[in-house]
């Protein structure tokens, strides 16, 4: 069983504050199919496609017959703990300043053998689940975590690590008005958010779910419009230091394309209340952000973006919709390595037409906001970087695995 | 291919007859050096050419072992050093370095290939320099052993020595004795790092590195260099070097890969091969150098070169004496475990050693009557084991 962790005290501002550092991030080119599968929760070794041999470290020949064909594949995780070690002394000031760690060596049922972190609930000589999870430099490394879950498992510090668990940690909802703001602040508050902050423009403006918002517990409304910079500069400065998880649910959404539609005007809106308010949430509390990755059980975790699967693929009937979703993703992409050295992820959610009032005239299946901010929950408990939400979003992820250009000629369809 | 099948079709391999290891050659070791490994390097083929009153030129084969010289290889030492060789070789084969260059060495003097080989083993040591090579050893440890925990090879071979324990028994006393008597042998040894002596209490109690591993399970980086010359025994004489014949050799690499974990390493693939070729038997050695980094790879080495039976290593640790004065003298002038591990010449500490003990040219304890030797190498923890093992029995020239 894991100690469970216990709310953080307010700060003292007199004691250390423990700067963000990586583990060593350098890996082969084949060794990052380890990190393209963790970064969507999906356990995968390579597999000889000619002797069907389980191979680990990745490697460009197949030690039993010497094939070139290695992809990676999805394959049993269970397997059991041989050994164990507690390393007192390390070489890297990251892991100097989080000693003593264990790992151990892990004999896979399916054959290969992993020298992986280990969960304190796993036990020399008992059996474990290994799973790839991105490290604090974004890279995929082994953990063993017990058989079957364990109480507070979530709370172990190793995996802590590894994910951005919401649970005391502070959360800046940016934008409260819409429907998915206000499931995400209920969701957040589930998870045990320490604070709730919501951000809303236009105060004064009444509106239906207010009331809702209200009665969260742990919930804050604070001023915030993404399309001024002053207001989110002044949030930022206000709130931006005790703040460590971000989700942008700032949305504009209409429809029509790019050659249908008259004038640049609601390209133009679209554009800045998501691209440039990305932007300007990104310049306002990222440098913070990042100089808070290692600050303790409620250290800065994650960015959070919120984006239409058409950022991958343009959907023509919201075509100019589509474009600066793409726009914001290519963006996301930019955060993510700036973001990298303060260990702070930035989480891409990918979803199809959500079931609100922007999409009303598509057919089902179509996400509820209730839907989405569950598995953003989900994905930030995990530590994945890509999470796809419903089945729209999932059949255009698979689609565009297996031929793009067709995708592209039946997205008009 | 094991040896019976060679036998079975015919093929046995021809002796080292005529061929002598002569001049060992150690440069005293520092902690950290501000100078480079082609200084050490430099220093040692000095040594060989005035010891041996030979000019540059006369060395026409040259081996050489480093993990520090990069951008460099053998090649580029040459012009460095000044040497036209005809025959050349580059061995980072880490603590099987030594044993390997003095078998190729021994096979091209004997093939007419070359007349006096130098192998030359050194690496030096800057403030900074052991988390580089770390971190940088091996594809294998960048993917998947040096961002777990940084531990380097205390970590890795923390999990060895803990499954070794949890296998047969072993204790961390029994590693403890290993430890202690190639401390005494240190203590003699001018060049030695550690030269306090160490106690059961001393050890036992020492600082935790990675559990089961302690401060004294751990060799200390350094710097310094170490070299011998081979040639033939006539060369030898007319030079007026005493030296020690090849009895046999072996070396492997990648034995058991499917082992979960290592219990063994390649001598036990070898094993037979390397007595019979020397028409030997384990009790007939006076000594034996192991490669003690760390001490469960010494117990490893007494079962798997025919010691005792597998398993049965923490038992012969506890009714046998490792001094010089011993029951079993082992790791003869303290080891890496003592005198320091300077890189690859950590491969060749033994060998050297066991040639000055085996000429009477020993810097610490003579071992009384030492006629013939076991040698021993391990090296290059590529993934999760040491990959390279080698042995040679060495005898004293008549």
């Amino acid at each position: 069983m894991t100690t469970p962790l216990v709310r953080p005290k307010r700060k003292n501002p007199l004691k250390r504050t423990r700067l963000p550092l990586g583990p060593q991030g350098v890996r082969s080119r084949t060794a990052h199919g380890l990190t393209a599968a963790a970064a969507e929760g999906r356990f995968v070794l390579q597999v000889c496609l000619d002797c069907n041999t389980v191979i680990y470290p990745p490697r460009d020949a197949c030690p039993s017959c010497l094939s070139a064909r290695l992809p990676f594949r999805d394959v049993d995780r269970s397997g059991t703990l041989v050994a164990e070690t507690t390393v007192q002394t390390s070489t890297d000031p990251y892991f100097r300043e989080r000693t003593p760690w264990r790992v151990g060596t892990v004999k896979l049922d399916v054959g290969p053998v992993v020298v992986a972190h280990l969960h304190g609930d796993a036990v020399e000589g008992g059996r474990v689940r290994l799973d790839f999870k991105l490290d604090r430099s974004g890279s995929a490394v082994a953990i063993a975590l017990p058989e079957k879950d364990t109480e507070n498992m979530a709370d172990d510090p190793h995996l802590r690590e590894m994910t951005c668990d919401p649970k005391f940690r502070r959360v800046l909802i940016t934008d409260g008005r819409n429907a998915v703001g206000q499931a995400m602040a209920k969701a957040f508050s589930d998870a045990g958010a320490a604070i709730v902050f919501v951000g809303l423009a236009d105060g004064w403006k009444p509106f239906p779910g207010l009331d809702v918002i209200r009665k969260i517990e742990r919930v804050e409304i604070v001023p915030l419009d993404v399309t001024d910079t002053e207001s989110v500069t002044e949030q930022a400065e206000q709130n931006g230091a005790r703040i460590d998880i971000i989700v942008n649910t700032a949305e504009h959404v209409r429809a029509g394309g790019v050659v249908d539609r008259h004038g640049l005007t609601v390209a133009r809106e679209e554009m800045d209340i998501r691209y440039l308010g990305l932007m300007r949430l990104a310049q306002a509390f990222g440098p913070v952000l990042r100089s808070r990755g290692a600050d303790g059980v409620n250290s800065a975790a994650a960015f959070v973006n919120l984006l239409s699967v058409h950022a991958l693929m343009n959907w023509p009937a919201y075509g100019s919709h589509s474009a600066t979703e793409a726009a914001c993703l290519s963006a996301a992409q930019c955060m993510r390595a700036e973001l990298r050295p303060g260990g702070v992820k930035v989480l891409n959610m990918f979803f199809g037409p959500l079931e609100t009032e922007w999409f009303q005239t598509v057919p089902p299946p179509k996400v509820m906001p209730a839907v989405l901010a569950n598995a953003v929950i989900r994905a930030l408990k995990q530590g994945v970087e890509d999470a796809f939400v419903g089945d729209v979003a999932e059949d255009i992820r698979q689609r565009l695995a297996v031929n793009p250009k067709a995708l592209e000629r039946e997205m008009t369809s | 291919m094991t040896q019976d099948d060679r036998m079975a079709s015919g093929a046995i391999r021809k002796s080292y007859d005529g061929i002598v290891a002569c001049l060992p050659v150690t440069i005293p070791y520092r902690h950290y050096s501000t100078n480079s490994a082609h200084w050490w390097l430099g220093r040692a083929l000095r040594e060989i050419v005035t010891r041996a009153r030979l000019r540059p030129k006369d060395i026409d084969g040259f081996a050489v072992s480093s993990f520090t010289v990069g951008p460099d290889t053998a090649v580029g030492l040459t012009q460095h050093f000044g040497l036209s060789p005809r025959w050349l070789d580059h061995i980072p084969f880490g603590g099987a370095s030594g044993i390997v260059a003095l078998r190729r060495a021994a096979r091209a003097v004997q093939a007419g290939d070359a007349d006096i080989v130098a192998c030359v083993a050194g690496d030096t040591n800057h403030v900074d320099s052991f988390r580089k090579t770390l971190s940088t050893f091996s594809r294998f440890a960048q993917d998947a052993v040096y961002p777990y925990g940084s531990g380097g090879a205390n970590a890795s071979f923390a999990l060895i020595t803990k499954n070794y324990m949890n296998s047969y028994g072993a204790r961390r006393e029994d590693f403890a004795k290993l430890c202690i008597a190639q401390r005494d042998n240190a203590l003699s040894i001018p060049h030695a790092m550690m030269k306090k002596k160490l106690t059961l209490d001393g050890y036992m109690s020492a600082r935790p590195i990675a559990d089961p591993i302690h401060l004294f399970d751990c060799v200390m980086p350094c710097a310094g260099a170490e070299a011998l010359l081979v040639c033939r025994e006539d060369t030898a004489k007319s030079l007026n070097l005493p030296g020690v014949r090849i009895l046999s050799t072996i070396e492997r690499h990648n034995a058991f890969p499917t082992d979960p974990m290592q219990v063994r390493g390649g001598w036990a693939l070898d094993v037979d091969e390397l007595w019979s070729m020397a028409g030997l038997k384990p009790k007939d050695v006076d000594f034996v150098e192991t490669y003690d980094d760390y001490p469960v790879i010494v117990m490893m080495q007494l079962e798997d070169l025919g010691f005792c039976m597998k398993g049965e290593a923490p038992d012969f640790v506890r009714s046998h004496s490792f001094t010089n004065e011993g029951t079993f003298p082992q790791n003869t002038s303290g080891g890496q475990l003592s005198i320091g591990q300077a890189g690859a010449a950590g491969g060749f500490l033994g060998l050297v050693e066991a040639m000055r003990q085996l000429t009477a040219q020993q810097l610490g304890t003579q071992v009384p009557d030492a006629k013939t030797c076991l040698v021993s190498g391990f090296g290059m923890i590529n993934y999760d084991r040491g990959l390279s093992s080698c042995a040679a029995i060495l005898a004293r020239a008549t």
